[in-house]
Order: structure tokens, then C-alpha cells, then sequence
């Protein structure tokens, strides 16, 4: 059987071609100021697409005949906290397989409604890992065939990865406190964490009622607040 | 008699010509734990329907809890059957945020223990492709030298399957000699042992009809997708990390690209098969090389980064700076420079990324892992479409699907 090969990129042409700042001048003709915050991080170029465009950016950087973006290696989210209206990043990584060249660019949502277009139209790999980015941060990517979670369980009611949820699962009311190390006073900080109906009634760390122990075998949603005597 | 009804059953469910049938979680094909819900027409496959995290492990969550010498041992579980691929990569994305350089010397001891484990993952998923389809005794053939590879990384580790190899910088101790003689025993009798398996395969009419055509892929779909690695070379598409974004002196070495045409299962198995050849070419280069360095130089196994780097516990005990650095290093004191690096390396199934954004502290403020295997399965339902059931378990044990690296 004759090997052919389909796609040589292993011929790429490292010496000139293709450089970031080649890069950087097409799309700034192409979009003007609307992208922006150009860095070079370590050699990967970095800049900042407003998340209207981002399908925009992203059909330029594929169709182009020099610019040839055709892969795309990896989407994920990131959180601050701290920046208003630009809470979640949603990260694109690109890869040029000809040129052997690499971009990164950001698309910042705020968390009130983290609507972000969805690259799945374009790029077939997209799909889960929206779906993951989705599951970890609640971003909604408008025009997904199916957007649910995928590594959680389905019941979570909350995005685990956002900086507000400790690293342990609060929601847990099948483990015994007092084997790992949590007594009255307990250990866990008090976040205030609104995770749902069924454990707002609980006793636990974080109510108050809670002495410790294991009064958690046997409370039932909603009666939170039974006194427990301490021994 | 009455007939009453007990069983609720689903909505048009009486009326429905296929049959839906449960690829469940466990099963002694799907190599892992992930589900795949197929509604068949007789043998033929209608569509499939993936579930994925039963073994979702948080690791991105972890990895913003500790610092950054700690998350190695999370990386050794996400492609477990080649984890010191993984924990290098891991190495060299610290070692990219921190500037630290390696010398050559553990750049080549890298190598060898990534080829190393290279064979050790094809090996497995070539004999599991033939246990699949009924062949056992390839499997055992080659387990034999798997567990010499076992008994390498123990040699220089400790563990054998979580490795936990290596530390930012280099390796936590130079080679022994037992490790180097075992080296040269598998050099010198696995090929033989690989011949006789290929024998066993590569041309035998039951194996060549069983998988090919079975889930092929085109060059095009398999780039939208975004295959990468040995599943992305067989479907003609020549991308391979070490030789695209070098890391570790690979560019020192000399190593072909196998690559297939059609990206079926045989095409998929013949490119695992020619990738060990070209890893054991790799490995007897890096050990002559490692070989041809003398006196103090071969007892390098590590940069001098004492910011980052663990200092020899016997100097810890009796040299004042050993004590200081170890205590800086450990409470998490040194320089974190903040910054977002994104390195990846060609583990077993395809480019592992890496993608740290560091904010100065002493643990991340945000890992990401790209895995291959998270993101090829997703390709599954479209390679199975209309091909038949036995098709579809020989297609999921060709892709290499790892449930560590799935799920993460």
C-alpha cells in the first residue's frame, strides 16, 4: 500500500514566512483598535479580541491566504475577580501548521452574562471543550448544538472553577465532619455559599446549628436550625 | 387476565426500529471508564452518544492549590500509561515560566525516558487493538519488556506506573548503573520482540481485515477535530511536536515521522508500530550521546537553579545555604515571575498542552491541560456512523482512549 501524505507541514518554511508582527499588522488593518493589548509572552503573540468579534477574528485568521490559522489547539476560561464588567477570559489558542507559528487571544465576558459566540461552526473540536469550559465557568456559548456539562455531574448547580468556590465540594452532606478534622468552630473557612435549595436547610459546617459530630446522618432538608446539645 | 402495566416505558419507544444499547462505563472493551449510549439498526451503528467524567478528578481546581513542584504528581494521572512524558512537559513549562535552562546531559536523559515511555504506550495500545479482536498473545509477548520499561523508571524514580519523575530542572538523582544496564538489555532484545509482533499482525489476513476501513477519518475532518498525534499522522497529516516546537534537544536527533493515508484502525496500528521503531532509534542515539560524557559532566543531572531546584538533603543538613534555599523552596518563597506560558510535548496520544498563567504567587493562578484524548474522542460518534458494532470496539481501542487524560 502507497503512503501519501495528505498534509506535509513538517516542510515549513522556519527562516522567514510568517512572523507575530506580520501577524500583528494584518489584523490591526483588518479590525483597526478593536484588537488590541498586543504582548509577547514568552514568543506566543497575545492580544485582546472584544467578544463580538470573536467568530470574526477567528474566520479572518482561517480563511486569510497568508495567516492560515486552521487548528485550533485549545479553548479554556479563566476567572478575575477583581476586573468589572471582565470577569471570565475565554482563551483561544491557534496554530498555523504550515508556518508553524502560534497566537493566543483573549475575549473577556462579564459574569453577569457570559455570552460568548461559539466556535463550533468553524471548528469541529470546539464543541466539548466549550462544553468543558462551560461546566467549569458558565459560559454561555450562544450557538452550541449542545451545551451541557460534561465532566460534572449533571445535578451541579454551581461552576466549580469560578475563584468563589473553595477547593472541596461544600455541598456534600454525606461525609462525616469529624473524620476529617472538622469539629465545632470547624476548620472550613464560612464562605457564604449559595449553592441551591437542598442544603440551605442542612445542618453543617457552615450552619450554625451544626455542633459538630455526626449530626449530619440524620438531618433532613429543611430543619435546619435543631439545637444539637454538645456533650 | 389483565394485563397491568408495571413499566413505564419511554415515549415511542414501542414504535422505535433501533435498539439502544449501553456501552457502559464498565466494560472489558472500553479501555477506562467512560460510556457511550449507541442506538443500533440491527449491527449497524445509527449514532453514538458519549459520556465522559467518571473519572474527573479536578486537577485544574487542585493545581490552584499547590505549588508549582506539587502539581507534578496530578500530571503523572492524566495519560498514566505514559506518565513521564507528562511530568517533563510539566517540567518544561515551569522551567519555560522560570527561566530555567537544563544542561544537555538531562535534556538527553529526558529524551530517553519519554521514548521510553512512548514505547510503553504504543506497546499497550497496539497488543490491546489484537486482544480486541480476539488475538491475546501479542499481548503478552510485549508485556514482558513493558515491565523492563517498569523496571527502568523505577531505577530512577521509584514508581512505576505514577511516575513523578524528575523535577524542575532535571532529575532528582543521576542514573544508577542498574539503570543503564537495564537500558542496554531492552535495546538490545526488544526489537526482536517487536519483530515477532508485528509478525503476529502486521500482515495477518484476519487482523488486516478486521481493521481495515474500520473508523477511518479524512485528513481535513481530522484537523477540525483536533487530532493530534499518532491517531492525526495516520490520517496523512505529517504533525508531530517534537519536530514542529522542539523542546529538550530533540532537534539534536535524527527520527522519522510515520504517517498513514487513510486513518483507519490498520493505519493507526501500522503508525504506532513504525513510532516505536523511530523511539528506539532516538533511544540508542540519546544513550550514546549521554554515554560520550566524561568525569564531572556525567554526573550532571540537573540545572543549577537553586531557587528552584531541591538541594541535596545532605547538604540541607549541614550547609547553611542548602538549609536557607530548601526552606525558601519549600515555603514557597522564591521568585515566581508572573506571566502565562503555554508548552506543549507529543505524549502517547498527541500534543499535551499546558497552558500556566502564574500571578507571582507560589501556586498557579490558572492551569489548563489540553488532552488529546478529551479532544479526539469527541470525533467517536462521527468515525462510527454506520459501521458495525465490532467496527466500533476496534475503532475505540485503536484511538488509544485514556480515561485519565479524558477526564482530568
Amino acid at each position: 500500500m502507497s503512503i501519501k501524505i495528505y498534509y506535509r507541514v513538517t516542510e515549513f518554511n522556519s527562516v522567514m514566512a510568517l512572523t507575530n508582527e506580520t501577524i500583528k499588522e494584518r489584523l490591526k488593518a483588518k479590525f483597526t483598535d478593536q484588537v488590541s493589548n498586543f504582548e509577547e509572552p514568552y514568543g506566543l503573540l497575545t492580544f485582546e479580541v472584544p467578544k463580538d468579534l470573536n467568530l470574526k477574528v477567528m474566520q479572518f485568521l482561517f480563511d486569510d491566504e497568508e495567516l492560515r490559522f486552521k487548528f485550533l489547539t485549545d479553548l479554556c476560561a479563566v476567572h478575575y475577580p477583581g476586573q468589572e464588567g471582565r470577569e471570565i477570559a475565554v482563551v483561544y489558542h491557534l496554530h498555523n501548521l504550515t508556518d508553524n507559528i502560534r497566537l493566543r487571544f483573549k475575549v473577556f465576558t462579564p459574569i453577569a452574562q457570559p455570552d460568548v459566540f461559539t466556535a463550533t461552526q468553524l471548528y469541529s473540536t470546539a464543541n466539548w471543550m466549550e462544553r468543558e469550559t462551560f461546566d467549569f465557568y458558565g459560559v454561555n456559548f450562544v450557538g452550541h448544538p449542545n451545551l451541557k456539562r460534561i465532566l460534572n455531574v449533571d445535578e451541579m448547580t454551581y461552576f466549580p472553577l469560578r475563584k468563589e468556590y473553595p477547593l472541596e465540594d461544600q455541598t456534600r452532606i454525606d461525609k462525616d465532619d469529624a473524620m476529617f478534622g472538622r469539629g465545632p468552630g470547624g476548620v472550613v473557612s464560612p464562605i457564604d455559599v449559595k449553592v441551591g435549595p437542598s442544603v440551605a436547610g442542612q445542618a453543617g459546617p457552615l450552619n450554625t446549628a451544626d455542633h459538630g459530630g455526626p449530626t449530619s446522618q440524620d438531618t433532613r432538608a429543611g430543619q435546619g436550625g435543631d439545637e444539637v446539645k454538645p456533650q | 387476565m389483565s394485563v397491568e402495566q408495571h413499566i413505564k416505558l419511554p415515549e415511542g419507544s414501542i414504535e422505535k426500529t433501533t435498539t439502544t444499547l449501553n456501552l457502559g462505563p464498565t466494560h472489558p472493551a472500553t479501555h477506562g471508564v467512560f460510556q457511550n449510549i449507541l442506538e443500533l439498526d440491527g449491527e449497524r451503528i445509527v449514532s453514538a452518544e458519549q459520556t465522559v467524567g467518571y473519572i474527573h478528578r479536578a486537577f485544574e481546581k487542585l493545581a490552584e492549590r499547590r505549588p508549582l513542584y506539587q502539581i507534578t504528581t496530578l500530571t503523572d494521572r492524566l495519560n498514566y500509561c505514559s506518565s513521564p512524558i507528562n511530568n517533563m512537559g510539566w517540567h518544561l513549562t515551569c522551567e519555560k515560566l522560570l527561566g530555567v535552562k537544563t544542561p544537555k546531559r538531562v535534556d538527553y536523559l529526558r529524551v530517553i525516558i519519554m521514548e521510553l515511555a512512548r514505547i510503553s504506550d504504543h506497546l499497550i495500545c497496539n497488543s490491546v487493538v489484537g486482544v480486541d479482536s480476539g488475538a491475546f498473545t501479542g499481548f503478552l509477548y510485549v508485556m514482558q519488556y513493558r515491565e523492563l520499561i517498569y523496571e527502568i523508571y523505577e531505577e530512577v524514580c521509584g514508581s512505576r506506573l505514577t511516575t513523578n519523575m524528575g523535577r524542575i530542572g532535571g532529575f532528582e538523582r543521576n542514573f544508577t548503573n542498574a539503570a543503564f544496564e537495564k537500558l542496554e538489555k531492552f535495546m538490545a532484545e526488544y526489537p526482536a520482540v517487536l519483530r515477532e509482533f508485528e509478525n503476529l499482525f502486521t500482515r495477518n489476513r484476519i487482523f488486516m481485515e478486521r481493521t481495515i476501513g474500520a473508523g477511518p477519518i479524512a485528513a481535513e475532518r481530522a484537523l477540525n477535530y483536533g487530532f493530534t498525534g499518532p491517531n492525526l499522522r495516520a490520517a496523512g497529516v505529517d504533525y508531530d511536536v517534537r519536530v514542529h516546537s522542539p523542546y529538550s534537544s530533540y532537534e539534536d536527533f535524527q527520527f522519522e515521522i510515520p504517517v498513514g493515508s487513510t486513518g483507519d484502525c490498520y493505519d493507526r496500528f501500522l503508525v504506532r508500530n513504525g513510532e516505536m521503531w523511530q523511539s528506539l532509534k532516538i533511544i540508542e542515539q540519546a544513550y550514546r550521546k549521554v554515554q560520550e560524557f566524561k568525569g564531572a559532566e556525567a554526573e550532571i543531572y540537573h540545572a543549577d537553579a537553586p531557587s528552584y531546584y531541591l538541594p541535596e538533603k545532605k547538604d540541607v543538613y549541614t550547609k547553611m545555604e542548602a538549609l536557607i534555599w530548601h526552606f525558601k523552596i519549600v515555603m514557597g518563597e522564591t521568585e515566581i515571575p508572573p506571566g502565562e506560558v503555554y508548552q506543549s510535548v507529543e505524549g502517547g496520544n498527541g500534543e499535551v498542552g499546558y497552558y500556566l498563567i502564574s500571578d507571582g504567587g507560589r501556586t498557579p493562578y490558572r492551569l489548563h491541560f489540553r488532552r488529546p484524548c478529551f479532544i479526539y474522542y469527541q470525533a467517536y460518534s462521527e468515525l462510527t456512523k454506520g459501521s458495525m458494532l465490532s467496527d466500533a470496539i476496534i475503532t475505540m481501542s485503536s484511538l488509544n482512549l485514556i480515561a485519565g487524560e479524558m477526564d482530568a
